[in-house]
């Protein structure tokens, strides 16, 4: 789960690391207060889960509380990336003499929390790391030891952070550690963390993203998420435990499992058709899952034919059946479908369907074909 | 005949009297796995499965009078690290986590302190291993392999159900087929499990079942042109997917690779590796 920026710097602000004055607003009248209050020049930041929202338009620079209400104004009637901008961050302005990049993510081939710094910090961060990978410093951080301040010092001088930053530097490192273990992040990025011309160290924007499996320990970042980067069908399909995305593709797909979800996928492309939709139905899917599942996939108006690829073990195909049938009779589609059930009870599940007017397929790649001609109208 | 797991692998069940524990130890048992014990703790001294299965309260305690050597997680993703930690403390040398969704900061802990104890895992979030014919540990249906020399390691789980259906249509055989989970952070990668394969005077060829994300497959590919003198045959699911929605820099500065589909099979191929467009072509590959 993404937090936006000014989530992600509140909770910065909790464990230490210095963040700019400011405030969220929903409202053009509300970013003008808050300029106000500030006093002086503002950053008008539009709050929405994609990068690049600098590039696009979305953080501009007020002189005064007017401005900053007409650039909020401006602000807030953007789509970035097709999201739509609810709220902006009217922050207060820094001079800054330098950027810096600080940041901590999961290395997954070492199985450790990497601090990574760079004092080339900024927006082009990755072609720094890909062009001047001399430039980008890390330290592997021993999950059972937590950072040491050793550590930060290490990276303050292979970033060659001069000597009287180096005490704030350590607490702000620190603190980014502590941030990022104390809400199960999977990332923790201040970029940039910057030098102003007043000799302080700011944290000027922040990302962060939570590992969905620890938000059982974290109620009140649960309540933090926005779900407007997520189609409503994916919204509908968390509700009941499936993995839904949708795609632009004229094939639904109920498959258990996600490889075999995205190997389905795959191999309808490989017969020149286009998924609708990744869905995993998950291990052990009863008949009521399969039946939202089903609903969520036609509710998708571009869906012309439903591919089943339902491979037993601990999911048994009579349940899927099952819900297949009671969508059936609540959904009453008219497009074509195409099934497939192998494993535990499959027999009984094909059984079950004999009446229901489905195409069936013995391999993986002779229901993909059918879909494929199923969704142009072969059989219609 | 295999790697990690045989006839005679004493296997303990963690989280025995759940739904699922339950239901899997009786598969276990019937596919002939030599299930030892059970632990739940507060369900000491009862048996499960018509007396065939005894129960003690703790890890030590079941390994002491049964002596068993390899365990499976079942518990929920709130317990199971502290299964894990309990199993490696208790004497066991392969644990096997089936258990889904549990933090990744958890598992970089577990995996800290296991390798420092010299105990292997495998999983989380797997389907176990599988010695067609011998034992199987985990959640893989018994009856959709054969025998025999084809090493089958993978990511995923029903996908490698799919993979080794596809095998036992054509006829072929498996000498073990590992499902190292599909979480960022795992136990056992497809290096430590292709240097079994390779060491494994039983299989001659092997199968890898890869996926989208991280850079495991080409650390695979890496070994394999380095190390292995074995056929290998892949599969990568993904190849369709869209990028996700990407933010922040740091994963794109760790990885290096971008985690693509089509990065894999390329690095997969430069390294001898014939990559399946689909997953049942593998049954054609594995033979040429």
């Amino acid at each position: 789960m993404k937090l936006h920026e000014y989530q992600s710097k509140q909770i910065f602000a909790k464990y230490g690391i210095p963040i700019p004055k400011g405030r969220v607003a929903a409202t053009a009248d509300e970013a003008k207060q808050i300029a106000e209050e500030l006093g002086g020049r503002t950053v008008i930041k539009a709050q929405v889960l994609v990068g690049g929202r600098g590039k696009a338009g979305g953080i501009r620079l007020a002189k005064n509380p007017k401005e900053a209400e007409d650039l909020a104004t401006q602000i807030l009637a953007m789509e970035i990336k097709g999201l739509p901008v609810r709220k902006v961050l009217v922050d207060e302005a820094a001079n800054i003499s330098k950027e810096i990049y600080l940041g901590i993510t999961n290395d997954r081939a070492y199985k450790r929390p990497v601090m990574i710094a760079s004092a080339a910090g900024g927006v082009d961060i990755e072609e720094v790391a890909r062009t001047s990978p001399e430039m980008i410093a890390r330290i592997y951080i021993d999950p059972l030891l937590g950072l040491r301040d050793f550590q930060a010092r290490d990276i303050a001088a292979s970033i060659d952070l001069p000597h009287e930053y180096w005490r704030t530097f350590a607490e702000i490192a620190r603190g980014l550690w502590q941030t990022f273990v104390e809400t199960d992040a999977t990332l923790a990025e201040i970029n940039p963390l910057v030098i102003t011309n007043d000799n302080r160290l700011l944290a000027l924007d922040g990302k962060m993203t939570l590992d969905d499996n620890a938000l059982y320990r974290h109620p009140d970042l649960a309540d933090m998420r926005d779900i407007d980067i997520e189609a409503p069908a994916e919204v509908e399909a968390r509700k009941y435990g499936l993995s839904y995305i949708s795609l632009e593709g004229e094939i639904g797909c109920m498959v258990n499992g996600a490889g075999l979800a995205m190997a389905t996928m795959d191999v309808i492309k490989l017969n020149g058709g286009e998924p609708a939709n990744f869905l995993d139905i998950g291990g052990g899917a009863g008949a009521e899952k399969v039946a939202a599942a089903l609903r969520i996939i036609l509710s998708d108006p571009k869906v012309k034919a439903v591919l089943f690829n339902i491979f037993g073990g601990i999911t048994r195909c009579d349940e899927v059946a099952r819900g297949i049938l009671a969508a059936l009779a609540d959904v009453k589609p008219k497009i074509p479908m195409v099934v497939r059930l192998v494993g535990t009870n499959a027999e009984e599940g094909m059984r079950l369907l004999s009446d229901a007017h489905m195409i069936t397929a013995q391999t993986l790649l002779d229901a993909a074909e059918k879909a494929v001609k199923a969704a142009r109208g072969v059989y219609a | 005949m295999s790697i990690l797991i045989d006839k005679n692998t004493k296997v303990l069940v963690q989280g025995v009297t759940g739904h699922e524990g339950l239901f899997h130890t009786e598969q276990m048992l019937a596919y002939g796995t030599n299930v030892v014990a059970g632990v739940r703790p507060g369900k000491g001294g009862e048996w499960v499965l018509n007396g065939k299965v005894p129960v003690f309260d703790t890890v030590k305690m079941a390994v002491e009078a049964t002596g068993a050597n390899t365990g499976v997680i079942f518990v929920p993703a709130r317990a199971a690290p502290d299964a894990i930690y309990e199993e490696a403390e208790g004497g066991l040398s392969l644990i096997i986590a089936i258990t889904e969704m549990i933090p990744v900061q958890d598992m970089m802990c577990v995996c800290r302190y296991l390798d420092e104890k010299g105990v292997r895992l495998i999983g989380p979030n797997c389907p176990g291993a599988l010695t067609p014919g011998e034992s199987k540990v985990g959640i893989i249906p018994g009856n959709i392999a054969l025998p025999g020399n084809i090493g089958v390691v993978s990511r995923s789980g029903t996908l490698t159900y799919e993979v080794l259906y596809a095998l036992k249509q054509a006829g072929k055989g498996v000498s073990t087929c590992v499902g190292i989970g599909g979480d960022p952070v795992v136990g056992s990668t497809f290096v430590d499990i292709l240097e079994l394969f390779e060491a494994d005077p039983h299989t001659d060829r092997v199968v890898l079942i890869g996926e989208i994300g991280g850079t495991d497959e080409e650390r695979a590919a890496e070994f394999i042109s380095s190390k292995m003198t074995k056929p290998v045959v892949a599969f990568i699911a993904g190849q369709t997917a869209p990028p996700g929605k990407r933010m922040g820099h740091a994963g794109a500065i760790v990885e290096g690779g971008s985690g693509l589909a089509a990065d894999k099979v390329k690095a997969l191929e430069a390294a001898g590796v014939r990559v399946a467009r689909h997953p049942e072509e593998i049954v054609a590959l594995i033979d040429d």
